[in-house]
């Protein structure tokens, strides 16, 4: 019998200093089916602002929710600093390949809640980057910023301080660090 | 506060889901009472209906003050997310809507709250939900019940009004051969004394309007989703596992992750079923629950005080609390509620059910009313009054024979309370 793996954890404050700090994202596996939770989160991040550049070989050249698509990391013409991947867990090491080639290179790779490839996951942290592996970033995000709690997650934050106010209704966002 | 302390119950109780409100500073969780949210525009309407934002949008589905109440349960039990619905018996029906279809089938213990029992074999019947009984005092007979319909298998941690304490892990191990998940309602023993999570529940329901509240003053339910079961592992839960019309398609368990279950009971069952909690009485029941450590262990304190007093009674034919050192079920009460068996007791009094009633008349501190978990000491004659509905098999089987009296031990001084007991007990 193969044995689980052993469960991954990540501090509360390692999420927020890489939510904190990048801007640019790019989202292998993006997908304009909206009932897709690739969708639902590329979606999620536009709204609180990051700059998410959608990857997906079948929708090159198309604009999905105004970001042009490219169809693989190489092409994109600026630099990234997470690569988020949105695919099955097999094949995250070709996309690490990939990311491991760019220049300047990202800082972050972050594969989706229910994808972990620790191969991949190894040899990008042997070039110095940080891995994230079987999270989602707008769980994540949203735990974090208190977004969360309005759908009675636990979001597991206990605190005697006001949140920021948002600027506008219902936009709650990562605080900067005190 | 700092990642690497966890923090103690008593903390989550005070905390859990309530920071300041960041608009104005109010330190209490305020009252939304609003029907509606304004959007900011429409593709912030549009992102919210579609999930693709969190937020609120309307009182039906959520609350800002109800999300405080669900995420401090969900962080009490040690669950992933809560739902907060108008009773207990709206938590039983959402929960067991986001699971079933007609024709099939779930297990329930026969100790359960009458009302339970009532809501199981009629009201869910008519949905073609099909319940099958079990005793908990024989878990091979929840394994005998398994049939390739069953979906479910729902039992009280402590069984109102018998105060039977069920044996979880064992139940648990049934529902985990049988690929179903274990509903259990926590309501007498509260995370306080017992955290069903822990023995392998994988979905724990409240009746809020007993100790969560506490004051006896909101009707109020809760389903926190325990996060581990497998939702995706095969296709008998469709409100999970399948695209869903009601959203262009989507998973619902594969979008949500470990919180999928309190997602699909609130987008898909309160959304469309309805019951929805008033912000007024989450703000209530938030209120009860942050004293609820220092009530659960008075509750019990006293219950023990009141069991032992009456074992020695001379118009007491027996007691039952599973807090006393020869009560059948001490041993059980030990290992999952070791802190206190709660507020619950049940005791014969000489003379059957004539006594009972002449009893239930004759107390001046007690309250002769039909709830329990109040902070004011509550007594009814359940065979007479909530289990007259049931066949006289079923009042047995529940522990609601004729001679049966209930109390729920209030905080009181125990010594009023044994004292109008004694002087009641002299006028049966
Ligand atoms: C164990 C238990 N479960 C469920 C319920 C139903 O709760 P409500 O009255 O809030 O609908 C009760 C109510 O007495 C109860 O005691």
């Amino acid at each position: 019998m193969e044995t689980a793996p052993e469960p991954l954890t990540y501090s509360d404050d390692l999420i927020l200093s890489i939510l904190r700090s990048v801007k640019t994202i790019a989202m292998v596996g993006a997908t304009p089916n909206p009932a897709r939770p690739a969708y639902l989160v590329l979606k999620y991040l536009l709204l609180q602002g990051f700059h998410v550049i959608p990857v997906n070989p079948g929708h090159a050249g198309k604009t999905l929710l105004g970001q042009t698509v490219y169809a693989k990391l190489a092409d994109i013409p600026e630099p990234i600093d997470m690569v988020e991947i949105f695919r099955r867990s097999e094949a995250a090491e070709g996309i690490v390949d990939e990311a491991l080639k760019l220049y300047p290179l990202p800082r972050v790779i972050w594969m989706q809640l229910s994808v972990r490839n620790d191969a991949a996951a190894a040899k990008a942290e042997a070039a110095g980057l940080t891995v994230i592996m079987d999270r989602c970033p707008k769980i994540e995000y949203g735990r974090l910023c208190g977004e969360i709690a309005w759908f009675g997650v636990n979001s597991r934050q206990i605190s005697s301080r006001p949140r920021q106010a948002p600027a506008q209704f219902q936009r709650m966002r990562i605080q900067a660090k005190d | 506060m700092s990642e690497d302390r966890e923090p103690g119950f008593a903390t989550l109780a005070i905390h859990a889901g309530a920071q300041p409100d960041p608009t104005t500073g109010a330190r209490a969780t305020p009252i939304y009472q609003t029907t509606s949210y304004v959007f900011n525009d429409a593709d912030h309407a549009a992102s919210l209906f579609g999930l693709q934002a969190f937020g609120n949008i309307y009182t039906r589905i959520m609350s800002p003050t109800s999300g405080v109440i669900e995420e401090r349960m969900a962080a009490l039990e040690g669950g992933t997310a809560g739902l907060a619905v108008a009773s207990g018996h709206a938590a039983q029906l959402v929960t067991l809507h986001a699971l079933m279809t007609p024709g099939d089938e779930f297990i329930a213990a026969g100790q359960l709250y009458g009302g339970s029992i009532n809501q199981f074999n009629h009201s869910f019947k008519s949905f073609g939900w099909n319940v099958k009984w079990a005793d908990i005092d024989d878990v091979e007979s929840f394994e005998r019940a398994v049939s390739p319909k069953t979906k479910a298998i729902f039992v009280e941690s402590i069984a109102n009004p018998g105060g039977a304490v069920t044996d979880i892990e064992a139940v648990a191990a049934v529902a985990k051969r049988a690929g179903v998940p274990l509903i259990v309602d926590n309501t007498l023993a509260t995370p306080y004394l017992c955290k069903p999570f822990d023995f392998g529940a994988d979905i724990v329901l409240h009746s809020m309007t007993k100790f969560i509240g506490g004051h006896g003053n909101s009707i109020g339910g809760m389903i926190v989703d325990g996060g581990k079961f497998n939702w995706m592992a095969s296709d008998r839960y469709p409100m999970l596992s399948q695209p869903r019309p009601e959203y262009n398609g989507m998973v619902l368990g594969e979008t949500f992750g470990n919180f999928a279950f309190a997602i699909a009971c609130r987008v898909l069952g309160l959304r469309d079923l309805g019951p929805a909690i008033s912000p007024f009485n989450s703000f209530l029941i938030l209120t009860g629950s942050e004293t609820l450590p220092l009530r659960m262990q008075k509750h019990s304190d006293n219950a023990k005080a009141v069991a032992e007093h009456l074992a020695g009674h001379p118009k007491v034919t027996w007691v039952s609390y599973a807090g006393l050192p020869g009560d059948r079920y001490h041993t059980r009460a030990q290992k999952y509620c070791p802190k206190g068996a709660g507020a619950l007791l049940t005791f014969g009094v000489e003379g059957g059910a004539d006594a009972g009633v002449k009893l239930v008349s004759a107390v001046d501190l007690f309250s002769h009313l039909a709830n329990i978990g109040d902070t004011r000491s509550l007594i009814i004659h359940p065979w007479s009054t909530t289990h007259s509905q049931l066949t006289e098999d079923q009042r047995k089987a529940a522990g609601a024979g004729p001679d049966v009296v209930r109390l729920s031990v209030g905080i009181e001084d125990v010594a009023d309370i044994i004292a109008d007991l004694d002087q009641a007990l002299a006028k049966t």
